[in-house]
């Protein structure tokens, strides 16, 4: 253990020294001095305290030009839209399928939790198999597409050019969805490689890595041709998540490199970084452009978000062994693991500071904007599970919440309350201006979300309840082990009810988007931003 | 370009740091630990049957690794053994510990159920051994026959959670599952104990 420690001492020292040269250069090149100027790269001239949202209500009319410069603006933003069409369609597409299929596995599981005989003689149908797939299903298929979607239609928006090779972005849409497919048929024939979130088989997984890769090609041929000066925070966060996704998942998913107790920390590594460095940035980077937009206000500080940005690069990245607290790895890489996850505290922090800091005294807007209400929740859950996550890690909390359903409580919250919400929200965004058509019914919108938040709570605070409590009885030696099993009934039985309203709204969801893609409802002929004048008229 | 090229490569630079911490540093430790002496490699069959404990999932409800006592005295009380070391997992791969406990640990099921026949029953419909259980039945891992040809292992499934007719035996499969739950027995002496040696370790933070 000594020489470790020593070696720990010095790594830090490093680690310290290359910090602060860093800092040194970035005062030195003058990285901080953009400050607010920067932070206003992502509106068009004149667009600043002029609200934006295509599915506003009528009688409220969204941006309109005023002057040569600023239709010229606005034209310009159209065609990077545009060249974002196939690939972003595809993404989008394929994840909002993927949702519909995951959420029935996910209720399957649910309900088998309390009736064990439900589909029990088939193999395919067994507990064991179905929960890998809705696990995969969710956090590949729809986060992670949809998150590639928002992303490749953020890009030509955030550089104010249009996307370069397109082709690439659709061409790994389609790599991706094949891995999907096959992976989840090989789980459900049993060819389970036996580590969460790394179950689908290897060499399926070598198609995720290349379709990534190829999702990413855009990104860096466009980033050539960028008109801005300032690279907004939300980029920062995409090209730093497009980096590091296929790095970890190729590390975690080498076959026969790490055996034994040391492929557990490997496993928990990757999967808290799957969660860290590959969802996160995309739902911050993403609500780091909607809640600005939307508002037609800048974040209230730039230089802050920053500082979150690196701190959540430095902090995330390790804090993956807090999952095996108690368990038979060393104690000084479970204490490093908690250490970073308390440091947490830091960039969820100051990305707070901004997300809610730029909402305050807008709070109207939930009202009138979908899109708005959606990530704004989203990023209040993402506040909320972080936080709560920084007390899971702590020891004496996790004593009790280890290995019981306070932790899927936990995972949905950031999962689904943080993460899903987000990118609902930038659906509702994108989709008018990728398709020139309109959402067909606000009601339908409306529905989904009350579903939705509703499931979603009563799914989050049951098995936070119901795992407590059997936590306690875990811990408590006296306590017979079943009574452990009997008491958190009711609780899952709950959960099934919140998974069951889940489901329905992303049905809801489904059925709308796919009508929408359909081009029903009303016809919408102007360009993006007229949308809701022409409604105007039109009314 | 510059810019977005110093980006791309902090973020690739701390990911590396990252993965020295928490990925080589403790391989290149755990990698050292001995393997205990009493620790027996796998057979082919058990082989086999930790293959199905992969495929039919049991790591999601079961965990493979007791607490230290000194955290967590519980595990240690309800007869679920010893905490376990690295070396326990030397022949593991990949490693089930799991992190849910709908279900008891499992890491030392072959010591405290050595009886093939319960196995068999429970696995075929766990309420037949404890009525309140919530793990799903396995039956679709045995077969039903009028009679039993000579070798075939029956089980005695109580009433009333047998089949109608005929009586149940096993295959292939299940005796490999079985096989490999019963070799689950980590009870020998283990000197390293990875953890909480001194117990003045505080939560890590101010």
């Amino acid at each position: 253990m000594t020489p470790t420690i020593a070696l720990l001492l010095v790594l830090t020292f490093i680690v310290s020294i290359i910090g602060l040269l860093a800092l040194v250069w970035s005062i030195a090149t003058d990285q901080f001095g953009q400050g607010q100027s920067a932070a206003r790269t992502i509106f068009a001239p004149g667009e600043i305290g002029r609200p934006e949202d295509p599915a506003r209500g009528p009688d409220e009319p969204a941006f309109r030009p005023r002057d040569d410069e600023e239709v010229e603006a606005v034209a310009e933003r159209r065609r990077a839209d545009q060249s974002a069409r196939v690939p972003v369609l595809t993404l989008l597409g394929s994840a909002v399928a993927w949702l519909v299929v995951g959420s029935a596995y996910g209720l399957i599981s649910s309900l088998k939790m309390h009736m064990p005989e439900l589909l029990a003689d088939t193999a395919t149908l067994t507990f064991g198999r179905i929960r890998p797939m809705h696990l995969n299903a969710v956090a590949y298929g729809w986060t992670s597409m949809a998150g590639l979607g928002v992303a490749v239609w953020l890009i030509p928006r955030l550089f104010k050019t249009p996307l370069v090779g397109a082709g690439f972005a659709t061409a790994g849409a389609w790599l991706w969805n094949l891995g999907m497919a096959l992976g989840l048929i090989a789980i459900g024939a049993g060819f389970s490689d036996g580590e969460e979130w790394l179950e689908i088989p290897w060499q399926i997984d070598l198609l995720f890595v290349v379709g990534g890769g190829l999702c990413a090609v855009p990104l860096l041929l466009t980033v050539r041709n960028r008109q801005v000066r300032h690279l907004y925070v939300t980029s920062w966060y995409l090209m730093a998540a497009l980096i590091w996704f296929p790095v970890l998942f190729l590390i975690a998913n080498l076959p026969y490199v790490f055996p034994g107790a040391s492929g557990a920390t490997v496993n928990w590594w990757f999967a808290h970084n799957v969660l860290g460095l590959w969802v996160t940035p995309i739902g911050v980077g993403i609500a780091y452009y909607m809640i600005p937009k939307i508002l037609g206000r800048p974040v209230i500080s730039y230089q802050l978000s920053l500082l979150g940005f690196w701190s959540l690069a430095l902090f995330y990245s390790q804090v993956g062994v807090h999952h095996l607290i108690g368990g038979p790895v060393p104690t000084w890489l479970v204490t490093l693991s908690i250490v970073h996850s308390v440091m947490m505290v830091v960039p969820v922090v100051t990305v707070a500071i901004n997300h809610h800091g730029t909402m305050f005294g807008h709070f109207g807007m939930l009202r009138v904007s979908p899109t708005l209400r959606f990530v704004w929740i989203g990023s209040l859950m993402y506040t909320a599970s972080s936080l709560q996550g920084s007390m899971e890690a702590l020891r004496s909390v996790n004593l009790i919440t280890h290995f019981t359903h306070y932790t899927v409580g936990h995972a949905h919250l950031g999962l689904y309350g943080f993460l899903a919400f987000i990118l609902f929200g930038a659906i509702y965004f994108i989709m008018p201006r990728l398709t020139a058509w309109e959402w067909p019914s606000r009601r339908l919108i409306s529905l989904h979300f009350w579903l939705a938040a509703g499931g979603g709570l009563l799914y989050v605070v049951a098995l936070t309840i119901g795992g407590w409590l059997q936590g306690l009885a875990l811990i408590d030696p006296e306590t017979p082990f079943m009574e452990s099993v009997r008491l958190t009934l009711p609780y899952l039985e709950a959960r099934s009810l919140g998974g069951t309203l889940m489901t329905l709204s992303h049905l809801v969801f489904a059925g709308h988007f796919f009508t929408m893609l359909l081009r029903s409802g009303r016809p919408a002929t102007a360009p993006t931003l007229f949308r809701a004048a022409t409604r105007e008229s039109s009314a | 370009m510059k810019r977005t090229v110093a980006i791309m490569a902090g973020a690739a630079l701390i990911l590396l740091f990252a993965t020295l911490m928490l990925v080589v540093m403790p391989y290149v430790q755990m990698a050292s630990e001995p393997v205990p002496k009493d620790l027996e490699p796998y057979t082919e069959a058990e082989l086999r049957g930790r293959q199905l404990y992969i495929s039919e999932g049991c790591m999601y409800c079961h965990s493979q690794q007791p607490r230290d006592p000194g955290y967590s005295a519980a595990d240690s009380r309800r007869g679920w053994g010893r905490a376990a070391v690295p070396g326990d997992y030397a022949y593991d791969q990949p490693h089930l510990m799991g992190t849910m406990r709908t279900g008891p640990d499992l890491l030392n099921i072959g010591a405290r159920q050595p009886s093939q026949q319960w196995h068999l029953i429970h696995l075929y419909n766990p309420r037949a051994v404890s009525p309140d259980s919530t793990m799903p039945p396995y039956r679709y891992l045995f077969e039903v026959v009028g009679n039993p040809l000579d070798g075939e292992t029956v089980v005695e499934i109580p009433a009333p959670y047998g089949p109608d007719e005929g009586v149940v035996v096993t295959t292939q499969a299940v005796e490999d599952l079985v096989a490999y739950l019963k070799a689950l027995d980590r009870t020998y002496p283990a000197d390293a104990l990875p953890r909480e040696q001194t117990g003045n370790e505080g939560e890590g933070e101010p």
